[in-house]
């Protein structure tokens, strides 16, 4: 697919370009929320691992496209789904006065909003972290998210009980945002998620990775991960993109736990267990074993771990132990991952004559 | 004052068991660069594998020769643990990239806890009184004497590490592997044969924090809880203050953090602490990112 | 390479296609979801062992309206998440008549809330948190809740010493930060405290999982309580109070706790000995049945039930008489039956069922006789 010589192509064809799979990635993920009935088990295993893309896809920018390590994504996850829940809680009981479920263009234009804070908080935590400890070396780096994760969840736990709408009038407005529910997690029922929303912000996180690997920006990225010193040496400011990438990977992973703290039915899904290193950990298994920096790569490995413990729950005590020696043996029998640095469509060209 | 002097003592006695589990990471870092999470498992194995020895022979009276040879058991049992681990886990990627190696690290880590809850079971488990118990009280502060039992074991065992790896031919051809793998090799130094032998102390030494832990608490939490790897994590976390790779270093390392803990639960607060010893950590990394007393790595082009 | 993505696409749709869907209608299916591994392994083990040997005997004396009772239960690991895919595809994969929730509240919430949604009606053996059974009308408990938990530790703490009572006021409180069972009770207990006469010395907290107390213990110590309150669970209880005693906290100091102490005697050592707790049950309680549950459940597993047990053996008697009473095994048959369930005698005490779904029942307070491995029954406290 190599380009023939640089020609200006006409502004038709690029805008064809760009917004075509957009257009078409949305079309196929808003209607996959139509197909599925809501409520079956295949709309949560689809959701599950939907939001294991996400992770895992964002989390490939980081440590697969920047070769830097990051060990705080749920952390990043985490900030995500509190913010959006507060807005969702707080902000729907200003605009309807209470904390149901709205489901209808005003509810939508909310939980969208929340989303975008989700992410926003997210990358401005990113920013924040990065921003002095991207200038460290790789494993530091590692520790370093590690104990923002850590402490994230722990200050979750000693947030204030949830604010119910008979006390509204007893709390300020501000002070609200620390009203977090401590350990037992932020139980609320604004289930606004769905997949159709889910997949509207898989597909746009894949698009996004996609084009910005494909960009100057993104080539800088991957120059980081070959060779630092060498990128350096030509000129390009490392520990600037290196931000830029983790500052990108906490905004999806932000809105990742947005959509994770709304799913349907689990009001507690935004728990500061649920967020604690394991999960973390679960994300950076996906980008490994999906070969570092491959795109479809990570994506796969998210669907597929998703499917196996799924699929390993009827083992009851020995699911743990069965996933482990999984893992343990496909490390060790592929290591470069499943895809190595390739993409899904570097296999199938091959087979055409 | 005397809150002062306990948090002090208490600092130390918890101090010397993170270092002694710090070492552990250090090393296996010195010589692999990657982060052996399946430490604290090991470390979890040295308890629970005493505790089995004392249940099955029925060793429940205090006698320092019982509590001796259960601990030189738990640490032999865990450096074949430990052995067993490089050999069929970390062997075979000793090429891969090192990531790799730390999800395999992940791998061996969940294996671990969950047969160890399959083996051991799922209860918490009280641990036989190895040694008989006697608080000495000065002027309001209270010293357990199986707490200096455990600060003057780990000591010891530190002070032998040390020896071990400094002043012998094995001690110099780990500092020599640490330094290169490549020219160690060419130098004629066995390299996989030095790793080995590195997961077999850094494995005793855990085996010897986890027998320690029992004895000091009198109780072990069951296999999978995640309360091991927590005191793994801040184990690691003293390594790297320390200084990572530097064996004086894990033990300074280790001692900061017990201290750490002590002072800011007793003087800050409670709910917030290990949130803010994360946080003195990043504090530490961002003013002197090599650690205390850690070489400053020289990228090499 | 292509070749085995193709394999790997035909297994994946294969593993997912083989889904048992059978809707047979000769037997009764009860779902069970609790944590079967992780960190609370051993909460959702006992409870699991108490239902399914209730499940056994039922089976065994002939099944229930001529039918088998099959118990279908799933891992969640203690996560959210888990609760949420393992719930789901007990209702829709395995289409189960009614479901018996989580220990852990927050848990309980999450399945519950997707068991509402579906209506299929879930007993929750041991969630004491009052927002559990507030998510809707299908969601019950078997179980007394925080407030009452806590109010009945005040009472026995301020209540004249006697048997019944240990005349004490300055009480210190130490919680786990990490659990909401924790954080909840400890505000009840204040709460009642304080409304008893009593008053809170000194609260501090600690992460549940840690191995060190002697900052938080230093705190106690110097604030010089009568009675330390340490509603956390007995996998830490025990460790604290060996650290207690160490710290030079005198004997005459009693530790107080809640039902997250279950078998804390098992673990404690001498430490613990002359620590009070409130319970759902006492396995020394003198009653034929439960005697005849302790009994039967040695020989099953070779121990001695703790409440989560009894709990769980307990949700499931309720559930058979419930069904056996429900005119159909439609699911909302089955609800109305569960919610109509008043004086059902189980080993926990008789248990009714209020207009919130929660059961009312007393409380139990327990001491701790440390040598021989027992906790004796104090007194009985009454809603």
């Amino acid at each position: 697919m190599i380009p023939a010589a640089a020609q200006p192509i006409s502004v038709t064809r690029a805008l064809t370009r760009s917004l075509l799979p957009v257009a078409v990635g949305l079309g196929l993920g808003l209607g996959l929320g139509q197909v599925v009935p809501t409520g079956t088990y295949a709309e949560k295993i689809l959701f599950d691992i939907g939001i294991n893309i996400i992770l895992a896809v964002s989390l490939n920018l980081v440590n697969g496209f920047t070769g830097q390590f990051s060990m705080g994504h749920a952390g990043f996850m985490a900030l995500g789904a509190y913010a959006s829940i507060v807005v969702t809680y707080y902000g729907g009981f200003a605009l309807f006065g209470d904390v149901g479920c709205h489901l209808n263009a005003q509810g939508y234009g909310l939980y969208f909003t929340s989303l975008v804070v989700g992410g926003l908080v997210a990358a401005a935590a990113g920013y924040l972290v990065g921003l002095p400890s991207l200038r460290l070396r790789g494993d530091y780096l590692a520790i370093v998210t590690l104990g923002f994760g850590e402490i994230i969840r722990v200050v979750l736990q000693v947030s204030y009980a949830v604010v119910e709408p008979e006390e509204m009038a007893t709390v300020d407005w501000w002070e609200r945002p620390l009203h977090l529910g401590k350990s037992l997690g932020f139980v609320h029922q604004g289930a606004y998620n769905s997949l159709s929303w889910t997949y509207a912000a898989v597909v746009l996180t894949l698009l996004c990775a996609y084009r910005l690997r494909e960009s100057t920006h993104g080539r800088a990225f991957l120059s980081v991960r070959e060779n630092e010193i060498a990128a350096e040496a030509v000129g390009i400011d490392t520990t600037r993109y290196k931000v830029n990438a983790f500052v990108l990977a906490a905004f999806f992973a932000g809105v990742a736990g947005a959509l994770f703290g709304h799913q349907l039915g689990t009001g507690t899904a935004a728990r500061p267990e649920e967020f604690n290193f394991m999960k973390s950990f679960e994300a950076i298994i996906m980008v490994v074993l999906g070969g570092m920096g491959s795109i479809s790569g990570a994506a796969l490995a998210a669907v597929t771990l998703t499917l196996l413990t799924e699929l390993l729950r009827s083992v009851q005590d020995y699911r743990m132990v069965s996933y482990a020696l999984l893992l343990i043996l496909v490390m060790i029998l592929r290591p470069e991952g499943l895809f190595g640095t390739r993409e899904l469509w570097h296999f199938l060209r091959r087979r055409r004559p | 004052m005397t809150e002062f002097l306990q948090f002090l003592l208490k600092g130390i006695s918890v101090g010397s068991l993170y270092a002694l589990l710090a070492l552990g990471y250090t090393m296996v870092y010195g010589i692999l660069q990657f982060i052996n999470f399946a430490h604290s498992d090991v470390f979890m194995l040295g308890a629970f594998f005493s505790w089995r020895l004392a249940t099955w022979f029925k060793l429940i009276d205090p006698s320092p020769l019982v509590a001796t040879s259960l601990l030189l058991a738990a640490m032999a049992l865990c450096a074949l643990t430990g052995f067993l681990i490089e050999l069929l886990a970390y062997r075979p990627l000793r090429r891969a990239p090192r990531l790799n190696v730390l999800i395999t690290a992940i791998g061996v880590s969940l294996f671990l806890e969950n047969s160890g809850q399959l083996v051991f079971g799922k209860d918490p488990r009280s641990y036989p009184q190895l040694l008989a118990e006697h608080t000495f009280s000065v002027g309001g502060v209270n010293v357990r004497s199986v707490e200096v039992i455990a600060v003057v074991t780990a000591l010891a065992l530190m002070v032998a590490l040390h020896t071990l790896v400094y002043r012998t031919k094995i001690g110099r051809a780990m500092r020599a592997v640490s330094i290169d793998h490549k020219v160690a090799g060419l130098m004629g130094i066995p390299v996989s044969r030095v790793i080995s032998f590195t997961f077999v102390v850094g494995s005793a030494l855990a085996a010897a924090a986890g027998v320690l832990v029992g004895i000091t608490y009198g109780q072990i939490k069951q296999p999978a809880d995640s309360s091991w790897v927590l005191y793994g994590l801040k184990a690691f976390v003293a390594a790297v203050i320390g200084g990572i790779g530097s064996v004086p270093g894990a033990m300074l390392g280790g001692l900061l953090i017990g201290l750490c803990e002590q002072f800011v639960g007793g003087y800050i607060s409670t709910q917030l602490r290990d949130a803010i010893i994360f946080a003195l950590l990043i504090v530490v990394l961002l003013v002197k990112p090599s650690g205390l007393l850690g070489r400053r790595a020289i990228e090499k082009i | 390479m292509v070749r085995t993505l193709w394999i790997y696409l035909g297994a994946m749709t294969f593993a997912l296609g083989c889904k048992s869907n059978s809707t047979a209608t000769d037997e009764i299916i009860i779902g069970e979801y609790g944590s079967m591994t992780g960190s609370e392994a051993v909460f959702g083990q006992s409870t699991h062992n108490g239902l399914s040997m209730a499940i056994d005997e039922v089976n065994a004396a002939g099944g229930l309206k001529g039918k088998k009772i099959r118990l279908v239960s799933y891992d969640d690991q203690g996560k959210t998440s888990e609760v949420g895919t393992a719930v789901t595809r007990l209702i829709t994969s395995d289409h189960v008549h009614a479901i018996v929730g989580e220990v852990s509240s927050s848990l309980s919430i999450a399945g519950g809330q997707i068991c509402q949604r579906h209506g299929v009606p879930m007993v929750t053996p041991s969630s004491t948190n009052p927002k559990v059974t507030e998510v809707g009308d299908y969601v019950f408990r078997i179980c007394y809740i925080d407030p009452f938990q806590g109010y009945v530790m005040a009472k026995f703490v301020t209540d004249p010493q006697g048997p019944s009572g240990l005349g004490l006021k300055r009480v210190a409180i130490l919680v786990d930060q990490r659990q909401a069972y924790s954080q909840g009770l400890s505000r009840d207990f204040e709460t009642a405290l304080i409304k008893a006469g009593g008053n809170v010395v000194v609260k501090s907290s600690y992460q549940g999982g840690d191995q060190d107390f002697s900052a938080q213990l230093t705190q106690i110590k110097g604030a010089n309580p009568e009675a330390i309150y340490i509603p956390g669970y007995y996998t830490d209880v025990a460790n604290i109070a060996k650290q207690v005693r160490g710290i030079g906290i005198a004997q005459s100091v009693p530790l107080l706790g809640g039902d997250g102490w279950e078998s804390v005697q098992e673990i404690g050592g001498p430490a613990i000995d002359g620590a009070y707790y409130s319970n759902h049950f006492a396995p020394e309680d003198t009653h034929a049945e439960v005697q005849s549950f302790v009994t039967k459940y040695k020989a099953k597993y070779g121990k001695t039930p703790d409440s989560l047990a009894a709990l769980g053996y307990d949700a499931g008697m309720l559930l058979r008489e419930a069904i056996q009473r429900a005119p159909s095994l439609d699911r909302a048959a089955i609800r109305d039956a569960i919610a109509a369930t008043r004086d059902f005698q189980g080993v926990t005490g008789k248990t009714s069922l209020d207009e919130h779904r929660n059961a009312r029942k007393p409380a139990v307070v327990l001491r701790i006789n440390a040598a021989a491995k027992t906790a004796t029954y104090m007194t009985t406290i009454a809603p």
